[in-house]
């Protein structure tokens, strides 16, 4: 159930930044005949960390899986509606999921390293994609990698252990520099912290404000105060509906709907 | 500890009876602890049960077995002075053979047995035995010039006698030759080189392991191929719907056919559209790749089954498509538990017998099989066409072909353990 006072307003509110890097219009998800997502209308934009915040089971994550089409792998998921990437669908028949996923990334809830080195973690992208000729090409691209993921000085002397042998925060890392790998335009990540101890998370977010500068992050988020550290803008959804969007900081200081300011101040989630 | 819990119970004055610091509580947990002392006895008995079995299975088999590495020989010294043998330069062996025969080498080594061991003796001498020493002189020329004492079989039946049984008349004989110290039992290697024979003392082992051979080989080529495509598609590509339901079951149900069915499948189908390899491996293969192919398949699925969801999702979201991910990433972690069900079902393939005699491979087969078309037995199969026979000697030779069938199976067992703790992944 989205105001289209809330919509509107938040339109308006974009329009000093140009063009959204993606875009939703109208979007409903469904799993068989129960409906997740209920036509949320949403822009993501570049250098800016966009934080889906909201109860569990309110569709923020379901909704972020659509953004890259992961949903796709759940036979009975169907989306309706529109979402484009630099203005093209990418529901569209012609869009190519694989290149579609190389250019919107995904860091997961659980760290999940690929049981292989260090280096061959970060290379596999690259290397499916033919990103890199020749070995020290390669060689740049983990470097480069790891060294944006702040993991670099940690594990530049054993690049050949295990991606699996590394504490939970370096895995969370090690995943969020396999993405970078291949050079995104848009992260999607989705409650990356909720496995890691605080110091851990600490370093998350203090790499999530540093690829801002880079890349479109969107960040789905259990914890209200990361998506206040972290993000310029929020989204609230609820019970599948995106309640309210807007800049973070009038989110959390001045919040439109009863239903936001509910959540931010504990009252229910 | 108990008798704390009763006296907290009940101390003066002051009795704490909380629901399990009561008297009955404490009943029931010895009742619990009693439980668990009885079940861990029985688990305990029923281990050292089966213990017992295979110590008392394998130890007998090796008692009876060792017999039949073994053979009865005589040490008879041959002269070939004077006789003008000479040795044809060649590679075939057999004609090499058939020169020296033509050149009268059988009737140097009943001569020379003759002078050695009486003519008594002598007819006890085994009739291939001159076969051992024609061998003995391809090997080395250089012998034709002086002689050399050779080790001749001797017949079944005086075998028999040697060892305390069969026929009474020999036995005062054997021990006549014993005592002169011209007869002694001597470790067989021909039985690992030979084939099949309708003497127990000249019947080998390698004829029916290279059929096993040849029939393992197409078994695999076929079942693993087909198995683990059909695993990877049901697991990772198949819908689910009604269809792969009926899949799945009837997948499940082709494990559990007994495998004299599969036999008289292979002898209405393969043996109708190729009636000219009747007893061919490559039948057999066809046949046993039909009873291995489900159990790869079923260990194929839960091997693939138990590799995280997270890993798929991880390689789909850095943008590989979904074949790259079953190969670069399923497939890989996927593949030790896929070997071993491999492993286990070939290992039961190599055991089967039923499904072959059906087929035809039960055939007296004197020549070790040089092809996938070539007549051929395989190792159970010899074990179940010797065990027929009655004699003392064959009776051995089961044993031993049994032996050799049992380590193979569990050099097989074994290499499966190895593989799964070797390369099983944790995440």
């Amino acid at each position: 159930m989205v105001t289209s006072e809330t919509l509107s307003a938040d339109t308006t509110a974009a329009q000093d930044l140009g063009e959204p890097k993606m875009r939703a219009t109208d979007v409903s998800v469904f799993y068989g005949d129960k409906k997740a997502i209920d036509n949320v209308s949403i822009d993501i934009r570049t250098e800016h960390v966009t934080a889906f915040i909201g109860p569990s089971g309110c569709g923020k994550s379901t909704f972020l899986r659509t953004l890259n089409r992961m949903n796709d792998t759940i036979s009975s998921a169907r989306v309706e509606g529109v979402i484009e990437l630099d203005g093209e669908d990418i529901y569209q028949s012609g869009m190519d999921v694989v290149q579609l996923r190389a250019r919107v990334g995904m860091v997961f809830q659980k760290p999940n390293p690929f049981p292989k080195s260090i280096y061959e973690n970060i290379a596999y992208g690259p290397r499916i994609h033919g990103l890199a000729e020749g070995k020290s090409e390669m060689d740049a691209i983990v470097e480069r990698s790891l060294k944006r993921a702040g993991l670099w000085d940690e594990v530049k002397d054993r690049l050949d252990d295990s991606g699996t042998a590394l504490s939970g925060g370096q895995q969370q890392r090690l995943c969020i520099a396999r993405a970078i790998a291949v050079d995104p335009e848009v992260i999607l990540m989705d409650e990356p912290c909720s496995a890691l101890d605080p110091i851990a998370t600490a370093k998350i977010e203090e790499l999530i404000d540093e690829l801002r500068g880079r890349y479109a992050i969107v960040i789905v988020t259990h914890s209200m105060q990361q998506a206040a550290r972290v993000s310029q803008r929020t989204a609230f959804f609820h019970l599948g509906n995106l309640v309210e969007y807007g800049h973070t900081s009038d989110i959390f200081t001045n919040p439109r709907e009863k239903r936001t300011q509910d959540y931010i101040t504990g009252r229910y989630g | 500890m108990s008798k704390a819990v009763t006296m907290t119970g009940t101390l003066a004055g002051n009795p704490i009876v909380t629901p399990t610091r009561s008297p009955a509580f404490e009943a029931r947990l010895k009742k619990r602890y009693a439980q668990e002392r009885r079940f861990k006895a029985l688990g305990l008995g029923a281990v050292g049960f089966s213990l017992f079995v295979l110590v008392f299975l394998l130890g007998t088999m090796i008692w009876n077995g060792l017999g039949g590495f073994q053979r009865t020989v005589f040490d008879v010294p041959v002269s070939f002075e004077g006789m003008g043998l000479t040795v044809m330069q060649t590679d075939n062996e057999g004609a090499a053979i058939r020169a020296l025969q033509s050149q009268g080498l059988p009737e140097i080594v009943s001569f020379a047995a003759e002078k050695t061991l009486g003519e008594a003796g002598a007819a006890q001498i085994n009739s291939e035995a001159w076969r051992e020493v024609a061998a003995a002189i391809i090997a080395d020329p250089s012998i034709v010039r002086s002689g050399g004492t050779f080790a001749l079989p001797t017949t079944d039946r005086f075998s028999t006698a040697y060892l305390g049984e069969g026929q009474a008349a020999l036995q005062p004989l054997a021990r006549e030759l014993e005592a002169a110290g011209h007869v002694r039992r001597a470790f067989d290697f021909g039985f690992l080189r030979r084939a099949d024979a309708t003497d127990a003392q000249l019947v080998g082992i390698w004829g029916a392991l290279v059929g096993s051979f040849y029939t393992m080989i197409v078994t695999l080529l076929l079942a693993f191929p087909i198995g683990v495509l059909a695993a990877l598609y049901l697991e990772e590509y198949a819908p689910r719907n009604r269809w792969t339901d009926i899949i799945e079951v009837s997948i499940n149900n082709l494990a559990a056919v007994p495998s004299i069915i599969f036999g008289l499948l292979g002898l209405a189908v393969f043996l109708t559209l190729f009636p000219t390899l009747r007893s061919a491996p490559v039948i057999g293969g066809m046949t046993l790749a039909l009873m291995t192919m489900p159990v790869i398949v079923i260990s194929g699925r839960n091997a693939i089954k138990a590799v995280p969801p997270s890993i798929r999702d991880g390689a789909l979201a850095v943008g590989a498509s979904p074949v790259q991910v079953v190969f670069h990433h399923v497939l890989p972690l996927a593949l030790p538990g896929i070997l071993t069900g491999t492993i286990i079902g070939m290992a039961r393939a190599l055991g089967e017998t039923a499904p072959l005699l059906l087929i035809g491979m039960r055939a007296f087969v004197s020549t070790p099989p040089s092809g996938f078309t070539d007549n051929a037995t395989v190792l159970p199969m010899q074990i179940y066409l010797w065990s027929d026979q009655v004699t003392r000697g064959f009776v051995e030779r089961t044993s031993a072909a049994i032996i050799v069938l049992l380590v193979f199976l569990l050099l097989m067992n074994g290499l499966a353990i190895y593989l799964r703790n070797r390369f099983e992944k944790k995440w």
